[in-house]
């Protein structure tokens, strides 16, 4: 199941932003390494929400930074 | 015009009828029509099931996933007429002093494409779900904001939204900011992408289109008394205006010379045209005054001359008012019969048309016009072909629901 969590964060964070996903680690970092902006990371935000059918808070949003703490934060929302 | 002059250094299209003046420019020259059954949605349960689509266009070719995440149809076609019209012109963006150079980009409607793509996730996902590029990508100026920073242009910038006369406001407007003084090269005209679910579907309700579905090439038909209403296109148009000295300063091949921007409105009605025509006149008048042309000087008019019952007899009328017996020796025809009303972006095709005809000497024809509207005065309407004669000024008119009209005046460029 975590792996499941893993490859479909990548896999969308890839179609987003338009990235080979084999590139993508739990280190990328969004604004660092694939250049996210503000509206980038809203539509991230959206993106997770619709995938797993989840609602995350623009608290919750502003803490993920890297592709690692979004799966973590996936994670343990469906715990 | 007063002040400074303004020369046309540059054209980039993206029609129905083609991408480039080397395939638009036959088709329009020879009257072989774009109009089309749509392809982009099923139009089964519409009265209308036909268009002027921009077949010929795939976004990929032109730019990356992420930026096409960002960009409405109607900015794709801006950005790429943009890129064509800037490699007519060679102009070398980067050389130049970018704080005077600006983009004047029109639109009739703005991102209609992504106004119904985010409506329908609200009904579907609520409103919490809608995409934050909504608004960016849909509002009106979404075009010349992405040209300007496309290519790093500081100087004035801005959209124009007059219903099917933007365009030419957009040049009008972008002459007028070179002469006077306000900045020295424009990257201006129009641009519209409406062939959707929701704009097929306002235009079908009032009644404004063709349904003329079994025979698409024949359902434009400008000036004939069987015109049924317009036909819908998309597009954009796109011309680099330039103050003469610095198009002559680093060589520029001039295409010709924009000498006159006339504007008035009907105040009569929201689709309507004032009946008389008397809206269209002030507009021809208002620009042959500001180009100090006489009615008699003009070679060639292409029409607003959209196929509406309503519209294109007081164009003709209008015509008739401002030129009088010049009328006579006018040759006047409807490029919309071949590719359609590209809406807000159609003054500029046009303009590239009125351009193309003068340096090749040719009125392009208006096709399917078999049984001229006697309402229509008889004007010389370029029926079927293409006319040889020499045209060193043309006029292109535009006009738009709510009442706004447009003539632009282009010259031959003679030094």
């Amino acid at each position: 199941m975590a792996s499941d969590v893993r490859e479909r964060v990548i896999s969308l964070i890839a179609e987003r932003m338009d990235v080979d996903p084999d590139q993508i680690t739990d280190d990328t970092h969004f604004v660092n390494d694939l250049q996210s902006d503000s509206l980038d990371m809203a539509e991230l935000v959206i993106d997770l929400e619709e995938e797993f059918d989840l609602s995350i808070s623009d608290e919750e949003a502003q803490k993920i930074e890297t592709v690692g703490q979004a799966i973590k934060h996936i994670e343990e929302s469906q715990q | 015009m007063n002040g400074r002059r303004v020369v046309v250094t540059g054209i980039g299209v993206v029609s129905p009828v083609g991408s480039s003046k080397d395939t638009a420019w036959p088709a329009v020259r020879e009257g072989r029509s774009g109009i089309g059954p749509i392809k982009g949605f099923d139009t089964s349960d519409y009265s209308v099931h036909i268009a002027g689509e921009v077949n010929d266009f795939d976004p990929l070719d032109h730019f990356s996933k992420r930026e096409l995440n960002r960009l409405d149809r109607f900015v794709q076609f801006a950005l790429v007429a943009a890129d064509c019209a800037l490699q007519d012109a060679a102009l070398d963006i980067e050389g130049e002093d970018l704080r005077r150079v600006g983009a004047y980009i029109g639109t009739g409607i703005g991102g209609l494409h992504e106004i119904e793509a985010q409506h329908t996730r609200l009904l579907r996902s609520g409103p919490n779900r809608t995409s934050p590029l909504m608004i960016p990508k849909l509002m009106t100026n979404a075009a010349a904001g992405q040209v300007a920073m496309r290519y790093g242009l500081l100087g004035p910038s801005m959209s124009v939204s007059s219903a099917c006369a933007s365009a030419s406001h957009a040049i009008g407007e972008a002459g007028d900011c070179i002469r006077n003084g306000m900045a020295d090269v424009q990257i201006c005209g129009g641009s519209e992408a409406a062939i959707t679910p929701m704009g097929l579907s306002g235009f079908q309700q009032m009644r404004a289109l063709s349904t003329r579905n079994d025979d698409p090439k024949a359902a434009s038909r400008p000036f004939d008394l069987n015109r049924d209403g317009f036909v819908m296109a998309e597009g954009a148009g796109v011309l680099i205006l330039e103050e003469l000295e610095h198009a002559s300063k680093r060589g520029a091949s001039i295409l010709a010379e924009l000498i006159g921007y006339g504007a008035s409105s009907d105040a009569y009605h929201i689709t309507l045209p004032e009946p008389d025509g008397r809206g269209a006149a002030r507009a021809m008048a208002n620009a042959l005054a500001d180009a100090g042309v006489e009615p008699e000087e003009v070679d060639y008019i292409n029409a607003h001359g959209t196929s509406t019952p309503a519209g294109d007899d007081v164009e003709a009328k209008a015509i008739v008012s401002v030129f009088g017996d010049a009328a006579r020796d006018l040759a006047v025809s409807s490029s919309k019969s071949i590719f359609g009303h590209l809406l807000g972006a159609s003054g500029a095709l046009e303009s590239a048309v009125c351009i193309w005809a003068i340096q090749d000497d040719i009125a392009p024809p208006t096709i399917n016009l078999t049984d001229p509207d006697p309402e229509c005065c008889g004007l010389n309407f370029v029926p079927h072909q293409a006319q040889e004669r020499p045209i060193e000024v043309a006029i292109s008119n535009s006009f738009g629901f709510g009442g706004h009209n447009v003539s632009l005046v282009i010259r031959q460029f003679d030094g």
